[in-house]
């Protein structure tokens, strides 16, 4: 059948299984919108205030389902406006395919109206992007898009389509999509990685955002158990083991557990699943894993050795390597090293202090882990991957990689979205919201269930610590000040209003704001001078962990 | 330890896919020597050659992160002794009257070609391996060079092998 470009576009995105699209039209996306009207019933865009707030919409429905997340915005600022989130998702690894217009073909190169290179601005923050030039190449293109978004390590890929190119017409044929299956292993290459696993002693597993990626959570709860080692997660592999088992140490890194990164400091193996020992967990590249072997398994050839130099490498799919690595180890008894492990995590228990733990501890309870809960960056989010026990994965949703403050809105509303509107939690701070709460406006009009716990300390809490033990208390730029009512302001929204001020209140209210079915701001009161510990220093290592501060 | 090292990669014969492989290498801090394209037996596909200097590890880095793109179809590093580099020099020399035949002297020594010649000067072209071409530069240099230019050395493997028998990364997951 002929069809025209923009046509063809819709056609292709019920090709690849897509419902959902996030966006916000413009001149240069005209007829793309128009197709899309013609396909209401079948595609459903939700309209953000913010093209930024639709891309980490698309970023946090990928996240939390596993789905490619698709968003659309026109020319010049339209596109531009998608780059954070673009790069949110470039860091995390998170499968998305971004969708803009151009001016036409005639235009281009001529620093028309609303034009931009964005094939040139994203170029380093995608894993390929392509710019249309001719209506034929359209399908083929956006098959490939999807193919690359969704294989071996997930990614974002843009596809730019010039105007001309969307009313151009031409004959269009439906084709099967092509999904990424991932090889299987031989024997041969898991040998030397099962060979250091048989000979070791003292192993640890450290779980990062790769085991979220494969599905492969099953796989390594099996392992894991068998092998009998202690496991850790880094911010990106929360919820792929569950908190609640024995041997879980929580999270690895900078604001790590004391169990897990004294563990891992006196590990004679580590088996790095799914992570690339990012700047967070080896803050001192030297001193990481010193005395220890490691085996790295991962699906990217270019995170082995790139940080840190492995032992043994074992390339591939997570799922495939592990199953495939289990059944060539014997189960084993490791009843001292275990106590070990456990005497550290008993050592660090002590009672709640701060009134962000006792806020998302409860939450944490009264949702038995299994609640999907956003979160934006800084203190609040360190906070909730140290206090919330994630049972499952994609169930935190959070930005690692980049650390894009004005992150949680767009994503909670993503997320919540594609978990067919379960309530979803959003866990952020008083500099965080009032970067993007432009969203609260798009969580009203769709009734997204979002639960929002504003850590309102009047500062920029992370950076405020920082300046706190490194710039002499210097706090230069980080006293907000505002006025901002937020009780008011979700009001004024559409939204419901809530406080906490005492610790007596976190309770009632949080079971008053659960009850509702409406989005919900909860103003919480939180101390300026609270602290993230432990802390591991830029660059230092376990043996500089920080885990008092006098106040 | 640096070294030079010389990558040859088959790459789509795209728009865009020469912007996309000197990104990488500037974001990434990658410190290029020369860079020569060019087409190949096959219209879907360019021939890239660069040259970076680099120790171990960063060199692993380049061909792993070069190999990751979606444009770079194979990769390999050209070896020193399995492979026959060259390149090519178009140097513009000083040259009046007096010093013409030292000039034809040298150029005769080192088989280059004399291919221009005016009242005060004459261009000379010399193929040849990358080192060939640095010694010849120094012999000449003593005359006054006006202007020259390097093409960048291009590599190809000896005996049967092929670019195209490498194992691209997408092959491996």
């Amino acid at each position: 059948m002929k069809l025209t470009g923009a046509q063809i576009l819709i056609e292709c995105l019920l090709e690849q299984g897509v419902d959902t699209v996030f966006g916000y039209p413009g001149g240069t996306v005209l007829d793309i919108y128009d197709a899309l009207y013609g396909a209401q019933n079948k595609i459903n865009h939700y309209l953000t205030s913010h093209e930024q707030g639709a891309a980490h919409a698309a970023d946090g429905y990928a996240r939390a389902s596993g789905k490619t997340g698709v968003v659309i915005a026109t020319s010049g600022p339209g596109a531009t406006n998608l780059v954070t989130g673009i790069a949110t998702t470039y860091m995390d690894s998170i499968p998305m395919v971004a969708i803009t217009g151009n001016v036409a073909l005639a235009s281009l190169g001529r620093d028309s109206f609303q034009e931009i290179d964005i094939t040139g601005v994203t170029m380093p923050i995608t894993k390929n992007n392509y710019i249309i030039k001719s209506v034929e190449e359209l399908a083929d293109t956006v098959r490939e898009a999807f193919y690359l978004a969704g294989s071996g390590r997930k990614g974002p890929v843009l596809v730019d389509i010039p105007k001309n190119v969307q009313q151009a017409v031409c004959e269009f044929t439906p084709k099967t999509p092509s999904v990424f299956i991932p090889k299987n292993v031989e024997d041969a290459q898991v040998q030397p990685a099962a060979t250091l696993v048989i000979n070791c002693k003292r192993p640890v597993i450290m779980a990062g955002g790769g085991i979220i990626a494969s599905g492969a959570n099953e796989e390594l709860l099996r392992f894991a158990e068998k092998i009998q080692a202690p496991v850790c997660c880094t911010l990106m592999g929360l919820g792929g083991f569950p908190a609640s088992h024995p041997l879980f140490l929580g999270m690895i890194g900078m604001h790590g557990t004391v169990a897990a990164n004294r563990t891992m400091s006196e590990a004679d193996l580590i088996i790095a699943v799914g992570c690339r020992f990012s700047d967070r967990v080896a803050g001192n590249r030297d001193k990481f894993g010193y005395g220890a072997k490691i085996l790295h398994m991962d699906i990217d050839n270019a995170e082995i050795d790139k940080n840190i130099r492995a032992d043994v490498a074992l390339l591939g799919d997570n799922k495939k390597t592990l199953t495939a690595l289990t059944a060539m180890v014997d189960t084993v008894e490791r009843a001292e090293w275990i106590a070990k492990a456990q005497a550290y995590k008993e050592s660090a228990r002590k009672p709640q202090s701060i009134r962000a733990e006792k806020i998302i501890r409860a939450l944490s309870e009264k949702t038995g882990g299994k609640a999907v809960v956003t979160t934006d960056v800084g203190q609040h989010q360190m906070w909730t991957a140290q206090y919330y026990d994630f049972e499952d994965p994609r169930l935190l949703i959070t930005s690692g990689g980049l650390g894009t403050m004005g992150f949680g809105v767009g994503a909670a509303i993503g997320a919540s979205i594609a978990k067919n509107g379960q309530k979803t939690y959003l866990v952020t701070g008083d500099g965080c919201f009032h970067m993007n709460l432009n969203e609260l406006a798009t969580a009203v009009r769709f009734n997204v269930p979002i639960v929002i716990l504003l850590m309102n300390n009047n500062v920029l809490g992370m950076v405020h610590q920082w300046q706190k033990l490194f710039y002499g208390k210097r706090f230069s730029q980080t006293t907000l000040d505002r006025k901002t009512d937020y009780v008011a302001l979700a009001e004024a929204f559409g939204a419901v209003g809530m406080r906490i001020t005492s610790d007596e209140e976190i309770s009632p209210i949080l079971d008053k704001a659960m009850a509702c079915n409406r989005p919900v701001v909860i103003d919480c009161l939180i101390g300026s001078d609270d602290n993230v510990l432990p802390m591991i220093p830029a660059g230092k290592s376990t043996d500089d962990m920080i885990t008092e501060l006098e106040d | 330890m640096e070294q030079r090292h010389t990558i040859s990669a088959l790459v789509t014969n795209r728009s865009g896919v020469l912007t996309r492989i000197s990104g990488l290498f500037a974001r990434r801090g990658y410190n290029i020597e020369s860079l020569s394209v060019c087409a190949t037996e096959d219209p879907q596909f360019s021939r890239m050659t660069i040259v970076a200097c680099a120790d171990e590890h960063v060199l692993d880095q380049i061909v792993k992160q070069l190999d990751k793109l979606v444009d770079i179809k194979k990769i390999t590093l050209a070896e020193d002794k399995t492979s026959i580099f060259r390149e090519l020099l178009l140097v513009k020399l000083h040259a009046d009257a007096d010093v013409r035949a030292q000039i034809m002297q040298i150029a005769t020594i080192y088989k280059a070609k004399t291919v221009d010649l005016s009242l005060q000067s004459m261009v000379l072209e010399l193929t040849g391996e990358p080192d060939k071409l640095d010694a010849f530069l120094k012999v000449a240099e003593p005359f006054g060079i006006i202007e020259m230019a390097r093409t960048g050395v291009t590599a190809i493997a000896r005996g049967d092998v092929s670019i195209k028998d490498t194992v691209d990364y997408d092959e491996l997951i």
